[in-house]
């Protein structure tokens, strides 16, 4: 009895520490939630440009405030629960669909080990925080009490489950190239004296365009958003919320959007690595967080042109595209990033602690 | 000792849960207990540095087993007194199914418990990171039986899908590959005309 008296003492000594780590932890998360603010008004604005139409453009200047105005507007709207929804449910599954996506930010690096957790099994983790948002879209759907919200739901849940697999194997391809879990030992893999010929973009370059298509697939964005599709089922499987509960949904696809970006960058486009590494350019050369947001800049903008140049995919497209396209290529090209890795193909950078 | 209370509150969890799962009426609920008891139990693993196992777990189960555990318990229409139904009738076989498990873990468990050493040192710890030290191990010293876990698990595979697949007559599917190759003069007739003046609206 003492020593569980002791345990709790200590446990409450320890309080201030725990108060400064749970600071800590939500540090990044609100320049997270700004950007994905300035996302939705960059999305507008780059739509409405390819559409030849001027997008967001009344409040604040360039419209700029008007992704501020929508979650004003969002969070005073009030919450309509459906007659006979299961309440819990209803309520949980858009935190279920958030907490993932932002968990999964802990161990994204901006420079060398300079992440919020510095995980030995960082890529295995980020795997882990992407496949359970699922759950969120999944219980959303059957919470609902409605047929369109479940459709979306089932329609995701197959999409998310048989895209995660390809994903997976992308992910393996660079595992094998760099022989760490560690995203800042992927990173310092793609180091080098060739410039931007050195990242893994070149010896992966179809698991690169898979892990991309993947990526936009398991966010359920244009063309894969079978999930929402307007045109079928009204607004799949968020139908039923509104307010400040269908604003979480949103904030979690678009963190989830940034997060494939950001991690496209890490993993293929080498990260906070300088595409003019080794020429001697002076500042060029040297590497910084600012060439890891341009690059995530670059890969979100892709979501946005996607969105606006491709028609929905037909649901029986996506599955053919998931299983009998990209599996079938990953696997090969995981026997051909074995070969290289073996054979010494690619030089791995210095810095990694195999 | 933040870890033994941190240890202590995911076990209460994971036991909390897992009864949970069997005692509660709707299955879906019953579905998502599983869930959770599956994420605590890889975050007990994850507390005792088994960061691979606990990963994995998520990963495997959380993350795709247990969706289409789920979609396929939401798509069924189960009647809950259907279930109950045979509650009684069927105590007695569960009762000694029950028992004899719980014997069978006891001495198997048991009989560990008395030969471990208290705190042996982790061989994990040892080689530095857990995952790759459980490459190592799985790639060199086990890996015929690896290798044989992973063909059994392919011809289980095959085999399932074997046993659904039937050809059912009457059924029209798509074939993308011959979609993709259809060729514009297929289907697209261009017509050259005359031009007409337009009619005044009168006669028509």
């Amino acid at each position: 009895m003492d020593s569980l008296i002791a345990l709790l003492n200590n446990f409450i000594a320890s309080w201030p520490n725990l108060s400064l780590v749970i600071g800590l932890i939500l540090l990044p998360l609100l320049p997270l939630i700004i950007s994905v603010a300035m996302y939705v008004w960059w999305e507008r604005k780059v739509i409405g440009w390819m559409h030849v139409r001027l997008g967001p453009n009344q409040i604040g200047p360039l419209g700029l405030a008007q992704a501020f105005a929508d979650v004003f507007k969002l969070l005073f709207k009030e919450i309509t629960v459906p007659e006979k929804a299961s309440r819990f449910l209803f309520y949980l599954a858009p935190l279920l669909a958030l907490t993932p996506a932002m968990a999964a930010w802990a161990v994204v690096p901006i420079g060398n080990r300079m992440a919020w957790s510095n995980a030995n099994a960082g890529l295995l983790y980020l795997l882990a925080m992407t496949s359970l948002g699922v759950y969120g879209i999944i219980l959303a759907g059957w919470a609902s009490n409605s047929k369109y919200a479940f459709l979306g739901a089932m329609r995701s849940a197959a999409q998310v489950v048989s895209y995660e697999i390809a994903m997976g194997m992308a992910l393996v391809s660079v595992l094998i190239l760099c022989g760490s879990l560690n995203l800042s030992d992927i990173v310092n893999a793609q180091a080098g004296s060739k410039g931007l010929f050195e990242w893994f973009w070149l010896p992966l370059a179809p698991m690169f365009v898979i892990y991309f298509i993947s990526g936009v697939a398991e966010t359920n964005r244009a063309p894969f958003d079978v999930a929402e599709g307007e045109s079928e089922i009204v607004a799949g499987f968020h139908v039923e919320y509104s307010g400040s509960a269908f604003a979480i949904f949103f904030l979690a696809e678009y963190a989830n959007m940034i997060l494939v970006a950001f991690l496209s960058s890490v993993l293929f486009l080498g990260g906070w690595l300088s595409p003019f590494q080794g020429w001697h350019l002076g500042p060029l050369s040297a590497p910084g967080w600012w060439w890891l947001f341009a690059k995530a800049f670059g890969m979100a903008f892709l979501f946005l042109w996607f969105r606006a140049t491709f028609p929905r995919y037909r649901y029986d497209q996506i599955m053919r595209l998931g299983w009998k396209v990209f599996i079938p290529i990953t696997i090969a090209w995981i026997f051909v990033a074995g070969c290289l890795a073996f054979f010494g193909g690619v030089t791995i950078g210095p810095g990694v602690n195999p | 000792m933040t870890q033994q209370i941190l240890f202590y509150a995911f076990a209460a969890v994971l036991v909390a849960s897992a009864l949970a799962v069997i005692t509660v009426k709707n299955s879906v609920h019953a579905a998502l207990c599983l869930v959770l008891t599956f994420f605590t139990a890889a975050s007990i693993w994850i507390l005792a540095e088994a960061e691979f196992l606990g990963l994995a777990l998520i990963v495997v189960y959380v993350g795709a087993v247990m969706v289409l555990f789920l979609f396929v318990v939401m798509m069924l229409d189960i009647k809950e007194e259907a279930v109950r139904e045979g509650f009684i009738r069927f105590l007695p076989v569960g009762v000694v199914v029950a028992v004899v498990m719980l014997a069978e873990m006891l001495s198997l468990i048991g009989v560990r418990a008395l030969q471990a050493v208290p705190l042996p040192e982790n061989p994990a710890l040892a080689a530095g990171s857990n995952t790759s030290w459980l490459g190592k191990a799985l790639f060199t010293q086990f890996l015929l039986p690896f290798e044989v876990a992973a063909l059994i698990l392919t011809v289980a595979l095959i085999a399932a899908v074997a046993l659904t697949l039937r050809k059912r007559s009457g059924v029209r599917t798509q074939k993308p590959g011959q979609q993709v190759l259809v060729q514009r003069d297929e289907r697209l007739r261009v017509v050259k005309m005359a031009s007409e003046a337009p009619s005044t609206g009168e006669s028509a």
